[in-house]
């Protein structure tokens, strides 16, 4: 006879509703290591799933997704000419807030290379790559664009031709891919106004210098578009991506290229460690403190809830104990309620979180390696929670089921 | 070594505290109570009659005296000489004054797990334990929560526990005290069928004198000493069973 699970069947409503607290309880510590999970996921997914070997970004920067770099964006064709470089491709990566519907929606803005690079890669889910190197994009769901949406950013609208799913930013926004020239025109859009002016400005600076006086000829094309002005320096990209031959190691690239002074170089694995170890450290940390914290006061909490259930059942402890029941009995019906209490709160925390971290504004990804290490801490901190109620039913004496 | 006695105590002495606060709750009391025997133990609040039940009933040691159970020398002292838990599980059964059924269990499950924490299979605790429900005619009510059953039928489970093992000695604390007066006759009755049918030892500590006539013998507890009931002398003179009384001593 189970005398654990003839209790719980008793008792049925408050066990219920016990586990379901417990439920919750570590349904948030779930969600936190979730969170935590899909923090480095999303932070990291660019980097993964562009394929690059070695980032080129602006010299003593971390990279765009750490800080502001720009590198001028014929830098691609410097990167051709190293010895051992198979591809190099410009990278675009800003983000963006505008209003939809009245609603904000801040957009994570991705430069394609066109043509090398036309988003077939991507984990498309609906739509197609892009055809065209102006006004496509391919957005991904959490922007909530539908497809053959156009959407007005800047001068020009674009089509949403593409959709993907869980392509995310490092600060939690939605990706969406452009051409290089889209992504830039986005990014440098200026109003018109701005425009005439500065092309004024330059105009006026010109005349006033000796220069302008003496060559007239200057000073009209001082008026013109600035990508027009040959003494104007080419479009700032954020970075340029390079991939190696394959027999050549991305180290003895990264060595060429580090000779060169106004760039750092980066491999993918150490971009990616700049940014585990930039933006995401501190989140990390304060997360892990927060796991820890939850988990602490989880145990806290199902010890005493163990602790009020033995306290319950002191005077039949008692009897047991009256009518010659072995210690182990007893204990070990305490402790099964624990490991029980443990076990199917967990459960709860898993079904209640397979349903709600869905809906919540940043991933939160359930690892196995996760869900088997808090399955574990939830069995240690059972079989602890129930040490408390155990010492308190060890104490009881046996004549205390005399005292009615 | 079986002497036809179900206990025996010799000069059992309980003490409270010590120097100035020593009570002294149980003084020298000396009882021997045959297999088949039906004793009550009457006796005012504070008298002493819990604490002889507890001490006989290997809960609470005494400080003095010895207690043999079934010929088998138990406890010297304060000192047991065996392990009085699964002493107690074999050859001790308990009644008290509220049926003191385990709530989570079921009747028939109040009556097994007496056997099953004394290493019987389910099925044969089962068993055992729906004989003795039958015998104690609340069979019907096998799977009914406690709290489903009358005061009366409470103390039939309850009675069927203490039973269980087979016990040399059923101890009965007040066990008719929540009861009115013709279930509680019942049940006085019960344990003097048991008793007599089964050759098991029962004490039952009263405040019922209505049922006394139920009884083989009659104590009286009074500061903690136990003397013989004038009541019962009176009553045993046309008893059947008047010799055998005459050697169950009592100091």
């Amino acid at each position: 006879m189970n005398l654990a699970v003839k209790d719980i069947r008793h008792n049925f409503g408050r066990f219920a509703l016990t586990t379901v607290g417990v439920g919750m309880l570590l349904m948030i510590v779930m969600g936190m290591s979730g969170i935590y999970r899909g923090i480095i996921e999303d932070a990291t997914l660019l980097v993964d799933e562009s394929n690059a070997d070695l980032w080129i970004v602006q010299r003593n920067t971390r990279g765009p997704f750490a800080e502001v770099s720009r590198v001028p964006a014929n830098l691609v064709h410097r990167a051709l000419a190293v010895p051992g470089v198979e591809t190099a491709r410009e990278f675009v990566y800003h983000t963006i807030q505008r209003e939809r519907e009245g609603k904000p929606i801040r957009i994570a803005v991705v430069g394609l290379s066109w043509p090398t690079d036309k988003g077939e890669s991507l984990p498309l889910v609906a739509g197609r790559a892009l055809a065209r190197n102006h006004f496509e994009m391919i957005a991904d769901r959490r922007l909530g664009l539908p497809l053959g949406e156009r959407i007005r950013l800047g001068k020009e609208s674009y089509t949403v031709v593409g959709i993907t799913e869980n392509m995310i930013g490092s600060a939690g926004d939605g990706l969406a891919f452009f051409t290089v020239a889209d992504a830039l025109d986005i990014q440098f859009d200026i109003p018109g106004e701005a425009v005439r002016l500065e092309r004024q400005a330059r105009f006026v600076r010109g005349t006033l210098s000796d220069l302008g006086r003496k060559q007239p000829a200057l000073t009209e094309t001082a008026f013109k578009l600035p990508w027009e002005i040959p003494s104007l320096g080419p479009r700032q990209i954020s970075a340029v991506m390079v991939n190696v031959l394959p027999g050549t190691t991305p180290q003895s690239v990264a060595a060429v290229l580090a000779g060169w002074s106004d760039v750092s170089v980066y491999t993918a694995e150490g971009q990616r460690e700049l940014l585990l170890l930039g933006p995401v450290e501190k989140v990390r940390r304060q997360i892990g403190l927060f796991r820890v914290l939850l988990t602490i006061i989880a145990g806290i909490i199902m010890a005493l809830i163990l602790y009020t259930l033995t306290l319950d059942k002191l005077h039949d402890i008692a009897l047991l104990k009256l009518i010659g029941a072995p210690n182990r009995r007893i204990l070990g019906m305490i402790l099964q309620q624990a490991l029980l209490l443990g076990v199917v709160g967990y459960g709860i925390a898993f079904l209640i979180g397979l349903r709600i971290f869905p809906r919540f504004p940043r991933r939160v990804i359930l690892t196995d390696g996760d869900l088997m290490q808090l399955a574990a801490i939830v069995l240690v901190i059972s079989v602890l929670s129930s040490v408390l109620g155990i010492w308190k039913a060890i104490r009881v004496e046996p004549n205390e089921a005399l005292s009615g | 070594m079986d002497n036809g006695y179900a206990i025996e105590t010799e000069g059992l002495t309980k003490i409270y505290g010590s120097g100035n606060t020593e009570v002294v709750a149980m003084r020298d009391v000396t009882v021997k109570i045959r297999r088949g025997e039906v004793v009550a133990l009457l006796g005012p609040s504070g008298s002493g009659k819990s604490t002889f039940l507890t001490a006989v009933g290997l809960i609470n040691p005494p400080s003095a005296g010895r207690i043999l159970i079934g010929g088998e020398l138990v406890m010297d002292g304060p000192k047991a000489l065996m392990e009085t838990r699964s002493f107690r599980r074999r050859y001790i059964g308990f009644v008290f004054q509220k049926s003191n059924l385990i709530p989570f269990l079921s009747a028939i499950e109040n009556v097994q797990i007496a056997l099953e924490v004394n290493n019987w299979s389910a099925s044969a605790s089962r068993r055992r334990a729906m004989e003795l429900l039958e015998y104690l005619g609340v069979s019907d009510r096998a799977d009914q929560s406690p709290a489903t059953l009358s005061g009366g039928q409470q103390q039939r489970v309850a009675v069927a526990r203490a039973l269980a093992n087979q016990p040399s000695i059923i101890l009965a604390d007040e066990p008719t005290a929540a009861l009115d007066g013709r279930l509680g006759r019942q049940v006085m009755e019960l344990f003097r069928k048991l008793a007599h049918e089964q050759g098991t030892g029962v004490v039952v500590v009263t405040h019922d004198h209505r049922a006394l006539d139920v009884f083989d013998t009659v104590y009286e507890m009074e500061d903690g000493v136990i003397r013989r009931s004038e009541t019962d002398a009176m009553r045993t003179i046309s008893s059947p069973v008047e010799d055998d009384q005459k050697e169950r001593g009592a100091t």
